[in-house]
């Protein structure tokens, strides 16, 4: 596993992940927009994800839309928890202004275990970003002025301990395989995704491909999920340090 | 309402600060001074060709599929057919750019089109009838002179997908500013000034592409084609001690 980070200067933070001959590159900006009405207090996370037509023929134009919809839901759902990452820290003034960070991710080269990959370049590019810092002053009228401080170095980074890894378990007859190749997974008819924190908790699951499963073996693809995921971090933790 | 720290103040950029007197532009450089050139050839072992160019901070990633056998709609009886897609990464300006909608953006389809007549210009098509070639162009960063970097990035992959070419592509942009003639632009330049974007094949000395924006003089185009081609043919040079350092690298690995 390769990883390097600040790769793209235009960018509040980004992360490139080299898995075998899997490539994703993400990139982290940062914009001013209005809260979601239920979270009033908190920042926002959007992530896309474009499956570049370099990975394969097959995502010229609108080919590869689908995957891209399905990566992007699945990390959607595992950061929709709060106790994922906490966005608070991204909010300007309540209920009216916060810091809306677009996760992009462009998968340059598709060799298995795609959501892991991504995942983990989406964690180390969050870790990456750093947004500025701003300067809230309400006026006497109730009017809120707010400014860009004038300290080039005061940034706001983001805590991401617990930011949720996602973990692909490949069924092949009754066993299951972690961190697949494509060649494994072109023998499989099932996976599933869970999304899990340093912490252990689980906060998304996803079942893709045609097979099914038997729930025994869901539970028990769970708990290696969970220790594999305290393995990923570890490694994280050295990378990072 | 609150700019980037790292986004360049460009209201506070004039013409005036895009050149001093001393004849230095914004990025130290003289005018006919190209940006630092990185290449690496055969960068993903999956596609047939590829190729990554750095040219200053513009990043672009390009792939060659092919030839292969061609989809009924795009065969042709006795040449190859030639399919482009140029895509630009959605972080990769300084402002995000729109979400990459199946090349729905009409920018990114001319630019597309325009590569594919560049490029058909110089792949001896006739070698490889009823296939196609396809060449993909992803830009990771832009910051001016994108297209010039895509047409060489591309010419690379082409050459690492051992692709049969008449000659190199090799691409540059210019563009006059207070009578003096600059290469290689960065964002910066390109948008106060005037661009063009010109490709030359070395050993001919033919312009496979031209391309020009805004408002020129008329008497300064054949200075400018000039400075042009000139720019070209370093980049010709950079290029081709690339793809030398890189095959002498794999034979001898063998």
């Amino acid at each position: 596993m390769e990883l390097e980070t600040g790769l793209v200067t235009h960018a509040a933070g980004s992360a490139r992940l080299r898995l075998a001959t899997t490539d994703v590159l993400v990139g982290v900006k940062a914009e001013v927009g209005e809260p979601l009405p239920e979270r009033p207090r908190a920042g926002r996370l959007q992530f896309s994800v474009d499956c570049s037509a370099n990975a394969s023929p097959e995502f010229e134009g609108r080919g590869g839309e689908a995957l891209a919809g399905s990566i992007a839901s699945c990390l959607t759902r595992a950061y929709a928890s709060p106790s994922a990452l906490d966005l608070r820290p991204l909010s300007i003034v309540p209920a009216r202004q916060c810091w809306i960070l677009y996760v992009d991710i462009l998968i340059l080269e598709c060799g298995g275990n795609l959501y892991d990959a991504v995942s983990c370049a989406v964690k180390a590019a969050l870790f990456n970003a750093r947004v500025p810092e701003l300067d809230v002053s309400s006026a006497d009228s109730g009017r809120v002025d707010v400014e860009l401080s004038d300290d080039p170095f005061k940034l706001l980074r983001l805590d991401v301990e617990n930011a949720p890894c996602l973990v692909t378990l490949l069924l092949v007859d009754s066993e299951c395989i972690v961190d697949p190749t494509q060649e494994e997974e072109a023998c499989s008819k099932a996976s599933l995704v869970t999304a899990v924190t340093a912490g252990g908790l689980v906060t998304a699951v996803t079942k893709a491909g045609r097979g099914s499963f038997h729930p025994t073996t869901v539970a028990s693809a769970l708990e290696v999920s969970s220790s594999d995921r305290v393995f990923l971090s570890v490694v994280w933790c050295r990378h990072c340090n | 309402m609150c700019a980037y720290m790292w986004a360049p103040p460009f209201s506070a950029v004039s013409t005036m600060e895009l050149l001093s007197d001393q004849g230095l532009r914004v990025d130290g450089r003289r005018a006919h001074e190209l940006r630092n050139v990185e290449c690496r050839l055969g960068v993903f072992g999956r596609a047939d060709g590829s190729a990554y160019l750095e040219q200053g901070n513009t990043r672009v990633l390009a792939t060659v599929y092919g030839p292969h056998e061609a989809r009924a709609a795009q065969r042709r009886h006795d040449v190859a057919s030639i399919n482009c897609q140029y895509r630009q990464a959605v972080f990769s300006g300084w402002e995000r750019g729109r979400r990459a909608g199946g090349g729905g953006d009409r920018r990114a389809q001319e630019l597309g089109a325009l590569l594919q007549n560049t490029l058909e210009s110089v792949v001896l098509v006739e070698l490889y009838p009823r296939s196609q070639i396809d060449v993909y162009v992803q830009v990771l960063q832009a910051d001016g002179g994108t297209y010039a970097t895509c047409v060489n990035a591309a010419t690379l992959a082409l050459i690492d997908a051992g692709v049969a070419l008449r000659d190199y592509v090799c691409a540059c942009s210019a563009s006059v500013l207070r009578d003096q003639p600059l290469v290689d632009l960065n964002s910066l330049e390109t948008s106060g000034a005037p661009e063009l974007t010109a490709a030359l094949l070395p050993r001919s000395g033919r312009l496979p592409l031209l391309e020009m924006s805004q408002r020129f003089h008329v008497d300064k185009l054949g200075e400018l084609l000039d400075v042009a081609e000139t720019a070209c043919r370093d980049v010709h040079t950079i290029l081709n001690r690339a793809v030398r350092r890189h095959v002498s690298a794999r034979s001898s690995e063998k």
